[in-house]
């Protein structure tokens, strides 16, 4: 473990930024029909990378492959490496549930169990720690208060999840995974079923999140992008357009498909 | 009405239209009329024979013997209640238990197609072929008729409803929300025990609301299995009084308050059971999601 961590600091010091997660020539296949074509790039620890593209890109498909989701479903694969904290998660050996409780997922919808919105912040905490019932609420308030809910559910904190507003369940979502302590958090178009002014509580979050997490994020939102990423890989038909610095891919594109995307000339 | 609309009412298109939509209508209605007015029938068959038999009686004594005045259905009103009961408590988790695994591995798997294709078969089996194969598999073994026997031939009958409903109510739940669960690390069995069935809990409980509801008015399998018992019982290992079974009795018997028993007993299955799918269906209507 030490030697481990020794070689990371060395590669952290060689390229300025720890990395988090190392895909390289990632293929990934639904049945017979291939969707992601060597796609190589780096996750970077404590910052935000962001994957947009128009839809079927591949976009979602790469980020469902990085807590192994596609596993639920037979004929879906992937081939290829994602070295995470140096292992490849790919490998048959890996334990997918220890993987998921490390590598959180927010979705699209939100998704809060048919549970109080207590439980649905305690539902994943209790699959990996035994704590009291005060640590519990600790926890409980600790997540909730992470993610920017608390004041508006502190008194109801025994009604049911699903009678929240969108956005307030959306931020449960994001406190349920924020809970379990987990080390990466991926954002499968958090705001896209959430109204605008939902949808920047949501963005502030992100930005909060960072401090903590390594968060990769897929959106439909150019300007979301821009706004909360530190680094934006711009997808197409399975492939990886381009990967770099947001700054850069906004303002200065090294290739022509990616600023026709982003100036809104394609997709 | 301006003309422009009046010329588009004239619309031979828009007119043929007009016409096939109101004879579909009408033969609907019709069609609707006649279910309903035979139900309607039957209920005011009912009432009208039934409640005359309706007194304190009926639930304070036990079935008269031939010959003799009055008498009432408490024995076969606790007998009945003590083998649906049992019935019950057998088929519940059978059938809940058996509904989640046909809907976490129906799709992936042989041995759960086959099951839920013999559910399917099950559950248009005739009754009575469940009674005689419970009669000849525990009645002859034990060579002697029990209210044990009854509950499990009715508790036979209810497990393919119970099956299909909570495997169906499963599969309604949406693969996002199983998909948020396994995302937080959770393994399959937690998320079906937890996330899945709670999500659907309504739908399940209505299944086996319905599924009581089912079998409490059943006669052939207990004809074959509890039989009767002319006095009360709590012994389930003995033959064991029921409403179907008395009712069947009762009604051709040649006895007048024999039959106006098997009214008011009839009367009373009858309103038990739309009792229980009334429940069933607010339970189901209060609970279920959006």
């Amino acid at each position: 473990m030490n030697t481990q961590l020794s070689q990371e600091n060395v590669v952290a010091m060689n390229n300025g930024k720890r990395k988090t997660i190392e895909i390289s020539g990632l293929n990934f296949f639904y049945g017979k029909t291939q969707s992601l074509h060597n796609v190589s790039l780096d996750i970077h620890e404590k910052q935000v990378t962001a994957f947009i593209g128009p839809s079927g890109c591949g976009k979602s498909t790469l980020l469902r492959t990085l807590n192994r989701m596609y596993d639920l479903y037979p004929g879906q694969r992937a081939e290829g490496s994602i070295m995470y904290r140096g292992r490849n998660i790919l490998e048959p050996g890996q334990d997918v549930n220890m993987l998921r409780a490390k590598v959180g997922m927010v979705f699209q919808k939100p998704t809060p169990f048919p549970m109080s919105i207590y439980d649905n912040i305690a539902f994943g905490v209790r699959l990996y720690e035994d704590l009291s019932k005060g640590e519990m609420d600790e926890r409980v308030e600790w997540a909730l208060k992470k993610a920017a809910l608390w004041t508006e559910v502190k008194d109801k904190l025994g009604k049911s999840g699903l009678s929240l507003s969108g956005g307030q369940q959306q931020r449960l979502c994001i406190a349920r995974g924020v809970a379990v302590k987990p080390d990466v958090l991926l954002l499968d178009e958090p705001t896209s079923a959430l109204d605008p002014i939902s949808t920047s509580k949501v963005e502030e979050l992100i930005s909060e999140l960072k401090q903590d997490y390594t968060i990769a994020i897929v959106t439909h939102n150019m300007q979301q992008a821009a706004r909360c990423s530190d680094y934006t890989a711009y997808m197409y038909l399975g492939e990886l357009v381009e990967f770099g610095e947001t700054d850069q891919i906004f303002m200065n594109p090294a290739r022509k498909e990616t600023q026709d995307y982003i100036t809104g000339r394609f997709g | 009405m301006s003309a422009t609309l009046e010329k588009a009412a004239m619309n031979p298109v828009y007119r043929k239209r007009l016409l096939t939509h109101r004879i579909g209508i009408a033969l609907s209605v019709l069609a609707m009329s006649i279910g309903l007015i035979a139900l309607l029938w039957i209920l005011a068959t009912l009432i009208i024979k039934g409640f005359g038999a309706l007194s304190i009686n009926m639930f304070t004594q036990n079935t008269p013997a031939p010959g003799s005045e009055g008498g009432g259905l408490l024995n076969a009103i606790f007998g009945s209640f003590l083998i649906v009961s049992l019935s019950t408590l057998i088929s519940t988790p059978i059938g809940i238990l058996a509904g989640m695994y046909l809907a976490e591995y129906g799709e992936e798997n042989k041995v759960a197609a086959v099951t839920r294709f013999v559910t399917d078969i099950m559950l248009s089996a005739p009754s009575i072929v469940i009674g005689m194969f419970v009669w000849a598999m525990y009645v002859a073994t034990t060579r002697h008729y029990s209210g044990y026997a009854g509950s499990i031939a009715l508790a036979l009958i209810a497990i393919p409803v119970v099956v299909r409903t909570t495997d169906n109510m499963l599969r309604l739940v949406p693969n996002s929300l199983l998909e948020a669960a396994f995302a937080l690390g959770a393994p399959r069995w937690k998320v079906a025990m937890t996330v899945r069935l709670r999500a659907v809990k309504a739908g399940v409980i209505t299944g086996v609301l319905l599924a009581v509801a089912r079998v409490s008015g059943e006669t052939a399998p207990l004809l074959f299995t509890a039989l009767n018992n002319q006095f009360f019982s709590s012994d389930m290992n003995a033959p064991m009084a029921n409403l179907p079974v008395v009712i069947y009795g009762f009604a051709m018997s040649p006895y007048d308050n024999w039959r106006d028993l098997a009214w008011g007993g009839a009367l009373l299955v009858t309103f038990s059971v739309l009792a229980l799918n009334i429940i069933a269906r607010t339970v189901f209507a209060q609970k279920a999601p959006n």
